[in-house]
């Protein structure tokens, strides 16, 4: 049996598909079977990160109501044939899925895959709890900002009474991936301290991914950072995330200012 | 030949009893009710969602009076279920009904604190005190009528803590704690490192506005005194 991971962060635009699409990818190239799952419906991202909005012909929609078989609608990635992508709907809206639908949904990925990852919308409405429902981890996705920080507190009240493990009286396994940490600002003072936000959450942490355009660049081609920008800081970040994610005990790095130009722009503005 | 039993309908009814908050006004009601504003604007939706009673006893009022206080509540959007002390025959039809014989703040049976609840079984008596192993969570609200509540963690931005008794904090308190809900003008807070939105004892508040910077971050206990919140650093 596979185990679920929802990646989620309450507040949008923190990098949540980013993150997800990176982290299946990177999961997928250790020789993982992985499947990823969007939830945004309505708003669907994951399909263009993963480069295959092209071949969507059946979405999670249509699998949960019965109308498509999970093996119609699961779309093999070009790149890496172990990861596969289960699309969201972009002509419903959330309330097109059912509790039902999901459970079975996520009841059979969990027989074929090794990790199913569910990237969660923004919000703690309906698209959110549905993301989580049945989650065995969580990745809870923070930029060093004080709102982010308060919505991922409160996505993991949620992840603590709302899903299954919770209401049987078991604990989601919860970490905290920062995203989006920039070195230079953080040496500034301008952004949370990692020991803050650390303090204020209080669960293990994933992983510290810096601020990139890396990343923006692979998300444009349709590449997970971690295929698009292989050497990147970011992709480095990811992968070992990936890998502490298998068990693996695998130390943090700290970004650090980059050029002698970042530490000489850095002082000059501060 | 057919034979049909049918299963005559009942008309059942049974006793239960809630926990409701009771709020008092007092005279002038129009000054009371812009104190009930301002405990609004710094609590919004507080009163939303929680069963509401309002206890007029000893207040001099004329039915026109009562009428008003109750219009005003109504655009607050605070609903009430019930009236306390009461003349009847203010009571029309479009006003809730008349409550008597109400007893001060039951243990409540459906306190959900948001982890590790203290297992309660019906031949033990209900507990003085309620502990919480971790943090509490924005958007958490603990509600413990019955006695003090421990927290052996944070208590986020945006979560809430209600006690009838004293709240200890053993972390960073960053929410609300509003401690002695049951009239109780001896309960305290205490609090490892004070960062609070709100503190409130007795229905007397004091927000993160009115806290003095060198409390800011320190080990702190709140206290009423003459019907003000007072606050001093633990040694």
């Amino acid at each position: 049996m596979g185990q679920v991971l929802v990646v989620t962060s309450g507040k949008g635009g923190v990098g949540k598909t980013t993150s997800t699409a990176a982290l299946g990818a990177a999961l997928a190239k250790n020789g993982k079977r992985v499947a990823v799952v969007d939830f945004d419906v309505g708003l669907r991202n994951l399909d263009l990160v993963m480069g295959a909005e092209r071949r969507v012909v059946y979405d999670f929609i249509n699998v949960a109501s019965g109308q498509a078989r999970l093996s119609q609608a699961l779309i093999r990635d070009k790149r890496i044939e172990t990861l596969y992508l289960l699309a969201a709907s972009q002509t419903r809206d959330k309330d097109a899925l059912t509790d039902d639908g999901v459970k079975r949904v996520i009841g059979e990925l969990r027989k074929s895959f090794d990790w199913v990852i569910c990237d969660s919308p923004a919000g703690i409405e309906r698209g959110a709890t549905l993301a989580m429902r049945h989650a065995d981890v969580a990745a809870v996705v923070t930029n060093p900002e004080i709102s982010s920080v308060r919505d991922s507190d409160r996505i993991i009240g949620l992840l603590d009474s709302k899903t299954c493990k919770a209401e049987s009286g078991e604990e989601v396994d919860k970490h905290l991936l920062l995203t989006r940490y920039d070195p230079v600002r953080a040496g500034r003072g301008e952004m949370l301290s990692l020991e803050d936000v650390l303090d204020i959450l209080s669960i293990p942490l994933l992983g510290i991914v810096p601020e990139s355009e890396d990343v923006l660049r692979s998300s444009n081609f349709g590449l997970p950072v971690t295929l698009g920008s292989a050497g990147s800081a970011a992709a480095n970040a990811y992968r070992d995330a990936a890998r502490r994610l298998e068990g693996e005990d695998v130390p943090v790095t700290i970004p650090k200012e980059g050029t002698l130009l970042n530490k000489l722009f850095g002082r000059r503005a501060a | 030949m057919s034979e049909t039993t049918q299963q005559p309908y009942t008309f059942r009814f049974h006793g239960r009893s809630f926990l409701a908050l009771v709020l008092k006004p007092q005279m002038p009601t129009t000054e009371w009710l812009a104190e009930a504003d301002k405990w609004i604007a710094r609590s919004p939706g507080f009163f939303s969602g929680k069963p509401l009673v309002i206890d007029v006893t000893g207040l001099s009022l004329t039915k026109r009076d009562f009428e008003g206080l109750m219009s005003g509540l109504m655009i607050r959007d605070i609903r009430i279920l019930g009236v306390e002390g009461a003349d009847p025959s203010w009571l029309g039809t479009s006003l809730p009904p008349l409550l008597t014989r109400a007893t001060p703040a039951p243990p409540s049976e459906d306190v959900k604190p948001a982890c590790s609840p203290p297992p309660t079984s019906d031949t033990t008596p209900e507990p003085a005190s309620m502990l919480i192993e971790g943090p509490v969570r924005s958007g958490q609200s603990i509600l413990f009528p019955s006695g003090d509540v421990t927290v052996i963690g944070s208590v986020a931005s945006g979560a809430e803590i209600v006690a009838g008794g004293s709240i200890h904090v053993y972390g960073a308190l960053r929410g609300r704690a509003i401690a002695g809900f049951n009239e109780n003008p001896d309960a305290r807070i205490f609090c490892h490192r004070l960062e609070a939105e709100l503190l409130a004892i007795n229905g007397y508040y004091s927000t993160a506005e009115e806290l003095e910077p060198q409390l800011r971050q320190r080990s702190v206990q709140a206290w009423l005194e003459h019907d003000a919140v007072k606050l001093a650093t633990l040694a």
